[in-house]
């Protein structure tokens, strides 16, 4: 068991590689309780959240969701969200356990009158089913056809379930009331879901190229440096962060998060790697891993945009060696179909 | 469990015949770590003091570090660890060794635990 954000979880129940193949290729189970929930509502809410977020929730339907992040004035990360449009003037957001509480406050900072906003993030307890097979666990829960779409919400009560999921493969989140979460966890591995832990979430979500805020994602970082341009939409009047944004695209932007991937026999990647070009250290890797579906050391690492082409070669300093790495597009993994 | 068998509190095992010392990782330790994805015994020739770092085996989540038992010289390597990582799960006291050292201080041994008192340790 480890900390993660005052939450006590294991890192892995039968092993970070079985799990992570199990999602790969059947189904497996993520207890994501720790994540947040806030509640907006009210007249005005879609104009608030368009001026707070980066993408634009206007243009969301009803009964879907989107990722966006919310930004500080340099447009620099403070979280990513998920935001679920419940109704024309009520959603749901789901953030970053380690972010709950100063992303809460800082959405009172801006509070504007008739916005009714309410962190029900200790109310609420959560679980990702994803894999192959999960659509086979959704019509044993809920006695209907898991949507082939993704972003779609089904809410029974206050049960609250989406096509979403942070492994890559098909799969849903199961936001539902607190103690109702100890029995959809019994009931998921009941319908043949693998418990699975911290450690193949991350590796999983690497693979993929998804963000961790904390780790890739950063105040001193945009988005457009992280490669979320398309959760950004610029076109909106005015968002926080968006002058920046304007300002860095105009410029250049000179830095890209990159996916790199070992080329060589090498001890697995991790944070914190020394990245070496041409024989000089220019970066470190933000996120790094063995991914369990590639056999090899993967990465990610903010590079000098003139060396941020796939193709590119680096070098990454394991315990004061360099192994040959090179940058690959992304995502690092794509399903055989 | 093999009796000859010393252990250190770091969960390190070692097997001595004459001068020379096997060593490898316990079975606790193996499982605790899981799935050994990398392992990279010491160069032969390799002068070790008691205490030093010796080989490091990273799991998928988290490298660790082997720390010598004993002090002495690296007289071997297995190179099938180095090929195979997860032979140190699988087979953590015969075909998982990690190196062997020709002794140098024997007298070290005595401060190593025995089966029961790593038994204890580990609360097995």
């Amino acid at each position: 068991m480890v900390d993660f954000a005052g939450w006590e979880m294991p890192v892995q129940y039968s092993g970070i590689l079985a799990e992570h193949k199990s999602v790969r290729e059947e189904v497996g189970v993520f207890d994501i309780s720790h994540m947040g929930e806030f509640f907006v509502g009210g007249p005005g809410s879609v104009a608030w959240l368009d001026s707070l977020l980066t993408n634009n929730v206007a243009s969301l339907s009803d009964g879907a969701a989107q990722y966006s992040l919310m930004l500080n004035e340099r447009g620099g990360v403070i979280d990513d969200l998920i935001v679920y449009r419940l109704g024309a003037e009520k959603f749901l957001l789901v953030v970053n356990a380690s972010m709950i509480e100063e992303d809460a406050a800082w959405l009172n900072s801006h509070m504007a009158g008739g916005i009714e906003f309410e962190n029900a993030s200790g109310r609420f307890g959560a679980l990702a089913v994803q894999g192959p097979s999960a659509a086979g666990i959704f019509e044993k829960l809920f006695g209907r056809k898991m949507p082939d779409e993704r972003n779609r919400i089904l809410q029974l009560g206050e049960n609250f379930v989406v096509t979403t999921g942070y492994t890559g493969e098909a799969g849903f989140e199961w936001i539902m009331p607190a103690g109702e979460a100890v029995a959809a966890w019994g009931r998921c591995l009941e319908a043949g879901a693998k418990p699975c832990g911290l450690g193949a979430r991350d590796t999983l979500r690497l693979e993929m190229c998804y963000p961790l805020n904390g780790s890739d994602l950063s105040p001193d970082r945009t988005p457009l440096e992280a490669g979320l341009g398309f959760f950004v939409d610029l076109n909106k009047p005015d968002f926080v962060g968006k002058s920046a944004l304007v300002a860095q695209k105009g410029a250049g932007v000179s830095t890209r998060l990159c996916a790199l991937r070992v080329t060589e026999k090498a001890p697995p990647i991790r944070p914190h790697y020394p990245v070496w070009i041409g024989g000089n250290p220019v970066t470190e890797t933000t996120s790094g891993a063995l991914s369990p579906s590639l056999g090899d050391g993967i990465a990610l690492a903010y590079l000098p945009s003139g060396f941020s082409k796939p193709g590119q070669e680096v070098e990454i300093e394991v315990r004061g060696r360099k192994f040959r790495a090179c940058v690959r597009k992304k995502p690092l993994y794509q399903k055989e179909t | 469990m093999n009796e000859n068998l010393r252990y250190s509190e770091t969960h390190e095992w070692i097997l001595v015949e004459g001068d020379t010392g096997t060593i490898g990782i316990s079975d606790h330790a193996q499982a605790e770590l899981t799935d050994i994805v990398f392992a990279e015994p010491p160069p032969v020739g390799r002068i070790l003091v008691a205490g030093d770092v010796a080989a490091v085996v990273e799991s998928v989540k988290a490298a660790s570090d082997i720390y010598s038992p004993v002090s002495g010289e690296v007289i071997a390597r297995n190179g099938a660890v180095e090929e195979t990582p997860a032979l140190l799960n699988t087979d953590p006291f015969g075909a998982g060794w990690i190196y062997k050292i020709r002794l140098s201080n024997p007298g070290e041994l005595a401060k190593l635990k025995d089966p029961a008192a790593y038994s204890a340790q580990i609360g097995a």
